[in-house]
């Protein structure tokens, strides 16, 4: 019996963990030089936490000298010349310049980071032939008009239930539209397992393919809408081919 | 008698354009000196602004993974109160909503006619794993401080909703979640977290399709990386 796809998903939490430790690693090499600016707006309130609900404790004035230590979100960790340690808004730290005068820019993410985006990861949930469907992807923009895609799919259904993957290469025709469409094609591997209160039929690996059409909608933030309908054609070892229409939604966010 | 004409003309452009010369830069002299002290007074305000052009970009390490485990017991419909433990990692988008991906396993015992019909099962050992993962979006909802003692720790209370698959009785089941949870931050790395989950799916195990309701109760910890 194969592992269940709980375990599966257990495993897959620490392999992301690992790679996203030796991905952001490279910047922990960094704290050794913390980021240090000039205050210039009239002051600074610092909260206790990195949320606009933490009680502000401590208020840094025009022309004290602060260190910037971590991100949460948009929030920041700083801490002043006499050892305070709070978070500030990016907004209020907009306006500091660097020792040496320069300005500084805390980036926020904006619709011009979406037209630029390079990596996107997500999860949508839809209607795959009557199964109810979770898919897990992600996405690399070769271009902004072209992108290669791997996903992952759980369809669970009444009889059975089906875990597919696929890759796939889309077009962005108007990648600078805020609702910005897209085609794809792809092919993958389906797997097939009955539920056991049934009577029990053997398990079914197939090679299938796909052609998508979907839309992309920009909302706030990091934050992408995606809509898609997928046309499966999978290639079983029986007489007929068989079709499977899939219809899903979900969010995104780019990096 | 066409290019004398023309040299005419030539010539008389030659002289009014010589003259406009003259008079343009003699103009222009004479403004120099009287506009030079005002231009040197508006440079001044304005140059400290011409100095900052340059932008630097701040590198920052950014914090808004967490990753984490848990312990604790889930009570699974039908099947008693079952020890659970499981994995869980968060993406954290905004100072209020973040996205999480847990997983988990338990072990379901035996319900209570199998207990009192003495020897009967109606699963075996293997069947009797249960193991889930679902995808949620949680909400900060009270970010605060909570105090220990004297003193004061930072402290969030959240609501989490989410769908997955639970696949017990070696069948897939589709799963909504919905839940309470308290995130204890004692240091900005490290957190305790304690959640309260509700797994609801639809399941035909004992004969008819039903919908059963599967509390959990766990406490672990996180940390953000």
């Amino acid at each position: 019996m194969n592992d269940s796809p709980g375990k599966k998903i257990m495993r897959i939490i620490i392999l992301c963990f690992l790679i996203l430790k030796t991905v952001t690693g490279g910047l922990v090499e960094a704290r050794d030089t913390f980021l240090e600016v000039v205050v210039t707006d009239p002051f600074i309130e610092m909260h206790t936490g990195p949320a606009s609900g933490y009680p502000v404790f401590h208020v840094v004035e025009r022309g004290e000298k602060i260190t910037v230590i971590v991100r949460k979100t948009d929030w920041f960790k700083i801490r002043t010349s006499k050892n305070k340690e709070g978070w500030a808004h990016r907004n209020e730290l907009v306006q500091t310049l660097t020792l040496d005068g320069k300005e500084t820019e805390f980036r926020d993410v904006t619709f011009e980071g979406f037209k630029k985006r390079r990596w996107e990861v997500g999860l949508m949930t839809g209607d795959f032939e009557g199964a109810a469907s979770l898919t897990l992807f992600g996405t690399y923009y070769l271009t902004p008009t072209l992108s290669t895609e791997l996903s992952a799919t759980h369809a669970i259904g009444n009889f059975s239930s089906s875990l597919m993957a696929n890759v796939r290469i889309a077009a962005h025709p108007f990648p600078e539209w805020r609702i910005s469409p897209f085609m794809a094609l792809g092919s993958g591997y389906i797997q097939t397992t009955p539920n056991a209160t049934l009577v029990r039929t053997v398990d079914r690996d197939d090679p299938l393919a796909h052609v998508s059409f979907g839309a992309n909608i920009y909302i706030s933030k990091r934050f992408i809408f995606r809509m898609e309908y997928n046309n499966y054609k999978i290639f079983t070892s029986r007489d007929n081919n068989e079709e499977i229409e899939e219809w899903k939604a979900g969010f995104s966010a780019f990096f | 008698m066409e290019s004398r004409l023309f040299r005419l003309f030539l010539t008389g452009t030659y002289k009014t354009l010589f003259g406009l010369l003259v008079i343009i830069s003699s103009n222009s002299q004479a403004a120099e000196p009287a506009s030079n002290p005002l231009e040197k007074k508006t440079e001044q305000i304005i140059l400290p602004e011409l100095d900052r052009r340059e932008i630097k970009q701040a590198t920052v390490d950014a914090d808004d993974f967490e990753i984490g485990g848990f312990a604790g017991v889930l009570s699974i419909e039908d099947f008693g109160v079952n020890a659970v433990y499981g994995a869980r990692l968060a993406y954290h988008v905004t100072e209020d909503i973040f996205a999480e991906i847990s997983a988990g396993q338990s072990k379901a015992s035996e319900t209570s006619f199998e207990v009192l019909s003495g020897g009967l099962q109606l699963l075996t050992e293997d069947e009797r794993k249960l193991t889930y993962y679902n995808i949620s979006l949680g909400y900060n909802l009270f970010a605060g401080e909570s105090f220990f003692g004297k003193r004061a720790f930072n402290s969030d209370l959240y609501v989490i909703a989410g769908i997955g698959n639970t696949n017990f009785a070696n069948s897939d089941h589709f799963t909504w979640n919905v839940g309470v949870g308290y995130r204890f931050i004692p240091r900005d790395w490290f957190t305790i977290h304690v959640d309260v989950r509700d797994h609801i799916f639809n399941s035909d195990i004992l004969g008819a399709d039903k919908q059963t309701h599967n509390l959990e109760l766990t406490a672990g910890f996180t940390f953000f990386f």
